[in-house]
């Protein structure tokens, strides 16, 4: 049977959005650039801020009525990540910073207490820093080594040889579900599956897949699974990290301090089960609320109609784009999430960046904080244009037409690149 | 509000980034120093031939942005033949009207056609990429060898 959706109302979800009317530099504002950090809808805004004004002080503490509110405020935003993930219980979400500090919570507690020297970490060539620096620093602390899973040209993981890479050394794979670059969406069901084989714990990095991506951490079988909130719409500082309920309730608490504690004497120290041992200090509390209704809005909006929309418009932003003389896109991989990165011959991406963003159109220009996937096509950065639900076709022909102004501006109808010119 | 593209991606800036100019390595050299931009991955080598407290030669490597390239081109021609503390005065301008701190149209300065970089004032990501080249000049000069924009 199938099932008709009915299209996202593109128009009527703008009017969340004050920034898109917002005059930029004078012109109207393309917002393509919700892969480095999302746009908060009003409601979020509203949320927090009602949060601030009426339900505000610490949570977990003491026995006044208010900061019981803020506590099931703050605790009814867990069990909305954990109805998001399709996490079996709500103890297995552990509020971070963001999906970095997420990951340097897995190297940091799991990795010492489980990494040795001669072991290897395996990753793929498609990483994040977030899922490189810190098995780096681990690796170096142990005297570990780095593995990597490499990609073809069209910046496809080469898993033929993931069953060679996954040696009785491997303890531990990061991966990430979506290409922050390239907009790969990895198989990763099928890869955590053979990891699981050979005994090796998974890592996703899923910072780019829940904007675009329904997650299931159970059909996955993923070990840990990180997000932040910030490219789910919501704010920054507030992120998440999902783990299998073995391992964190094996792992050693990561920072130490209020909170996370049952009871501290000078002689010994019991500390909170899971979550909460690894939530020390006051955590970002407005932002988890805000997180929360993030989540609502992505499922009031449905994550499968965001997901036809999305489509649509990469499908119409790439013919576009792949019109242009003189452009290559990077990451071509099939069923691509709506991250669309390119370079164009002979203008380097930082200038493309300034000139579109004078003609209104925010992009990502630079490295994206994955220098060997730049590395890997032989680039030094390339400029990318994210799509979100609240981006439309008019986006896309203005982005378009500052590309074309961009080539304008450099004359890349001059094929004079002779012999250098004398002063 | 920026500044229009155009103003500063003058046509002598698109020339001077396509066939940049003092282009390549001196061998020997009596100073050199490698410049890098790790936020834009730029990347610059400067070599230059200093003979009794004058600049007989310069040339540059490297990739980069227009920018970059452009400043490191028009640098290269503007200070050859220059004393070293003339090199070092007119960086000193460069770094100020680029920092929007001197003001080429009213106060005096040596920097003749590189106040075409006056614009990149207005794009405060970009000027670190104008300055690049002079901080490496500097750098060359004061006999350090290596030098970060960050």
């Amino acid at each position: 049977m199938t099932v008709l959706l009915t299209p996202l109302d593109v128009a009527k979800v703008r009017e969340d959005f004050p920034l898109l009317t917002h005059p930029f530099h004078g012109k109207p504002l393309h917002y393509l650039d919700s892969a480095v950090s999302g746009q908060m809808p009003i409601p979020v805004i509203e949320r927090m801020a009602h949060y601030q004004r009426f339900e505000h002080t610490n949570v977990h503490r003491g026995v006044s009525a208010l900061s019981q509110e803020a506590t099931d405020r703050f605790e009814e935003a867990r069990e909305k990540v954990r109805a998001f993930l399709h996490a079996p219980s709500v103890k297995q979400i552990v509020w971070t910073r963001g999906t970095t500090e997420a990951i340097n919570l897995v190297a940091q507690s799991w990795g010492r207490a489980n990494i040795q020297a001669g072991d290897e970490i395996l990753l793929s060539a498609m990483e994040h820093h977030a899922n490189i620096v810190p098995w780096q620093m681990l690796a170096n602390e142990k005297g570990a080594s780095i593995k990597v899973i490499p990609m073809d040209d069209r910046g496809v993981l080469e898993l033929d040889q993931l069953e060679a890479l996954l040696t009785p050394r491997t303890k531990v794979l990061g991966i990430t579900h979506v290409s922050n670059v390239l907009g790969t969406v990895n198989p990763l069901k099928a890869i955590i599956a053979q990891a699981h084989a050979k005994g090796v714990v998974v890592v996703v990095d899923g910072a780019q897949a829940v904007p675009h991506v329904p997650v299931d951490v159970v059909d996955l079988d993923a070990d840990f699974y990180a997000f932040s909130g910030h490219k789910l719409s919501g704010p920054t500082g507030i992120g998440v990290l999902y783990g299998r309920k073995e391992l964190l309730e094996t792992m050693p608490p990561w920072q130490g301090g209020g909170n996370m504690i049952l009871s501290v004497a000078w002689e010994k120290t019991s500390y909170m089960g899971i979550p909460g041992k690894f939530e020390a200090g006051t955590p970002a509390i407005a932002e988890a609320i805000g997180l929360g209704a993030a989540i609502d809005y992505f499922n009031a909006l449905g994550l499968d109609r965001i997901a036809a929309h999305e489509h649509a418009l990469l499908d119409y932003a790439t013919a576009e784009l792949g019109s242009i003389e003189g452009l290559r896109i990077i990451g071509t991989a099939p069923g691509k999430a709506s991250v669309l990165s390119f370079v164009l011959e002979g203008i380097h991406p930082h200038d493309v960046g300034s000139i579109l963003d004078h003609e209104g159109v925010v992009v990502r220009a630079g490295h994206h904080c994955a220098q060997p996937v730049m590395t890997r096509f032989n680039i030094p950065a390339t400029t990318r244009a994210s799509f979100a639900y609240f981006n439309d076709r008019a986006d896309v022909d203005a982005l378009v037409a500052a590309i074309r102004k961009v080539q304008e501006i450099f004359g890349a109808e001059s094929d004079d690149t002779s012999a250098e010119g004398q002063d | 509000m920026a500044t229009d593209p155009r103003e500063l991606y003058q046509q002598v800036i698109i020339e001077h980034n396509k066939k940049p100019r003092n282009f390549g390595k001196l061998e020997p050299c009596t100073h050199h120093a490698d410049g890098h931009n790790p936020l834009c991955g730029d990347q610059l080598q400067l070599t230059l031939s200093v003979v009794d407290g004058r600049i007989e030669d310069i040339r540059f490597e490297g990739h980069g942005c227009a920018i970059d390239v452009a400043s490191a081109s028009l640098m290269t021609g503007a200070v050859k033949g220059k004393s070293v503390a003339e090199a070092e005065a007119m960086a000193e301008q460069f770094r100020g009207m680029v920092r929007g701190e001197l003001d080429p149209s009213t106060e005096p300065h040596h920097l003749g056609k590189l106040t075409l970089f006056q614009g990149v004032k207005d794009l405060p990501s970009r000027v670190k990429c104008a300055v690049l080249p002079w901080a490496t000049l500097h750098s060359a000069l004061k006999g350090e060898e290596v030098v970060s924009t960050e």
